[in-house]
């Protein structure tokens, strides 16, 4: 039995995953939702996380904007990720949900702009 | 002087969600007067994710969460002045503001709704022993440093207070490259969601250490470390429990205070628990026409419930700037033991409606269950698997039994183990 808190939503319900030998997800229990069950069985296997943070922008009214992951990344890859993204710097204008990194560290998931950067 | 049906004094999500709330009812005429360059409010620097999934059901960043907002400000035409600080409210609901293109203004409103926001506890507040060096500084000041300004305040880092801002700088400043040594809290839990002690710290091993505070400050010109100490169930802090931790940056997350420096001078009661106004189920104050929501009512652990109560003002808003007021018979709401604090404080009997009572206790709990008594009457029990200082909790009180009930009468809600 492996207790672990959902992160899927800020609920944060307390599940408790009860796993076979192999690390099989065999039940999941203490979700309040079926995101919870999905969670589970990722956070026991494979666990991901979604990644935000800012990246540099030339030209712009603000140094930088804020960008995340466009889906959930492994979550060891992290901080790489984070390394990754202070090697680019975008160009202004920045709109909000433009492509800034394609297929991140061959995660398969872009890093998109989370708001809009107007020219200076 | 200017004229306008409402005025809505702050455009972050409060603010935005009561004007548009308040258009959609059919109230032309409103102008939101913002203090800072932007519509948007802190959501702007709250660039990690988790806002809208109640309301939106995705999950966004705090600028996505808010460009939906301003983009639909846009789309309905709503007037807004950026840039523009509210000096004073009066009895007559007449509104003072001041920018650099009008000069001062004095706008006319039938309606008003405060939408502030809060601003976060400062170290003066706490009275930590030592000196006064550069590097201390609230953990939202960090994160407007880091997300908009693209400065790193600094390397090393301890942090105060396990409220949810702390933890989100927590991992924004270790992605940045900074050392995060731990993070201290007062009390024996910790106020930020467990999602964020999750994914914040756990992820990345930044220690937590509950019932622990920081007891000296060192350094001359900057900040070279802290004095860490247990405290005991007084909180005192255990003087043989010491311990230095050197650091550069003291971040500070200990709590958030709703901003009622005009709320208070327009001589409108707060309620000294929530330390925002007291409100009736439509998020009406003690003075008539003004309205207050979000974060300058009451802290609110998500923005999707700021967002629906901010709808609730903007309604009640345009109702009264319409001109279409029920008769007043007021109920008082109570909160019991654990329970801190309701909001609303009081509702109107004849209000014809539902009305949701939002409250927050005081300790956590298992398994107890959250009981609900008008009149003296249980009307509702609900067994609860957790309760938890940082979570918002609500019941609903049907329109029906608000009926039966007479002026005065008192809505209590408690928690029995």
């Amino acid at each position: 039995m492996k207790n672990i808190v959902c992160v899927a939503c800020p609920m944060g319900c307390a599940l408790s995953v009860e796993l076979s030998d192999s690390g099989e997800v065999l039940s999941v229990t203490g979700n309040t939702c079926k995101r919870g069950i999905d969670y589970a069985k990722t956070e026991c296997t494979n666990p991901v996380r979604s990644f935000t943070s800012t990246v540099k922008v030339s030209g712009g009214i603000l140094p930088v904007v804020p960008c995340k992951s466009a889906g959930n990344i492994p979550k060891e890859k992290l901080l790489d990720c984070a390394t990754e993204i202070a090697k680019i710097t975008a160009k202004a204008p920045v709109k909000l949900g433009d492509i800034l990194i394609k297929n991140i560290l061959g995660t398969g998931v872009d890093i998109i702009a989370t708001n809009h950067c107007p020219e200076a | 002087m200017l004229n306008y049906d409402i005025v809505v004094v702050g455009g972050g999500p409060a603010g935005m969600a009561a004007a548009i709330k308040a258009k959609e009812c059919g109230t032309d005429s409103i102008l939101i007067l913002e203090r800072a360059e932007t519509l948007g409010g802190i959501l702007e620097q709250c660039i990690h994710t988790g806002f809208g999934l109640h309301y939106f059901g995705e999950e966004l960043s705090g600028p996505e969460y808010a460009d939906r907002f301003i983009e639909k400000i846009n789309t309905l035409s709503i007037e807004y002045k950026t840039d523009t600080m509210v000096l004073d409210i009066s009895g007559d609901n007449t509104v003072t503001a001041v920018n650099s293109t009008d000069g001062l203004l004095e706008i006319k409103a039938k309606a008003v709704i405060l939408a502030m926001g809060c601003r976060e506890r400062p170290r003066g507040a706490l009275n930590t022993a030592g000196t006064r060096c550069s590097g201390i500084m609230s953990a939202g000041t960090a994160q407007k440093f880091v997300n908009i300004d693209g400065y790193m305040p600094g390397k090393k880092v301890v942090i105060l207070g396990s409220g949810d801002i702390g933890l989100i700088m927590a991992r924004r400043m270790t992605l940045e490259g900074a050392e995060v040594k731990c993070v201290c809290e007062l009390m024996p839990y910790s106020s930020g969601l467990t999602r964020n002690i999750v994914q914040c710290l756990d992820d990345f091993n930044i220690p937590l250490h509950l019932s622990c505070t920081v007891t000296r400050i060192h350094g001359s010109e900057r900040l070279e470390g802290v004095t860490i100490a247990k405290v005991d169930e007084n909180r005192r802090p255990i003087k043989e429990s010491e311990q230095f931790i050197e650091c550069d940056t003291l971040l500070l997350s200990v709590g958030l205070i709703p901003e009622n420096e005009l709320t208070r001078a327009a001589g409108i009661e707060i309620d000294p628990v929530t330390g925002g106004a007291i409100v009736n189920e439509s998020r009406q104050t003690t003075q008539a026409g003004v309205f207050a929501c979000g974060n300058v009512l009451h802290v609110h652990d998500l923005v999707d419930y700021v967002t629906l109560e901010s709808y609730t003002a903007g309604e009640g808003a345009a109702k009264y700037a319409q001109g279409k007021i029920a008769n007043e018979k007021y109920a008082v709401t109570k909160g019991r033991g654990a329970v801190r604090y309701i909001v609303p404080q009081r509702v109107n009997l004849n209000c014809g409606e539902d009305v949701k009572l939002y409250f927050r206790v005081g300790d956590v709990f298992k398994n107890a269950s959250v009981v609900v008594k008008c009149a003296g009457n249980e009307i509702l029990r609900r067994k609860k698997i957790r309760l938890a200082p940082g979570e918002m909790e609500s019941v609903t009180v049907k329109n029906e039994t608000l009926c039966t009930m007479s002026e005065g009468d008192t809505i209590e809600i408690s928690v029995e183990v």
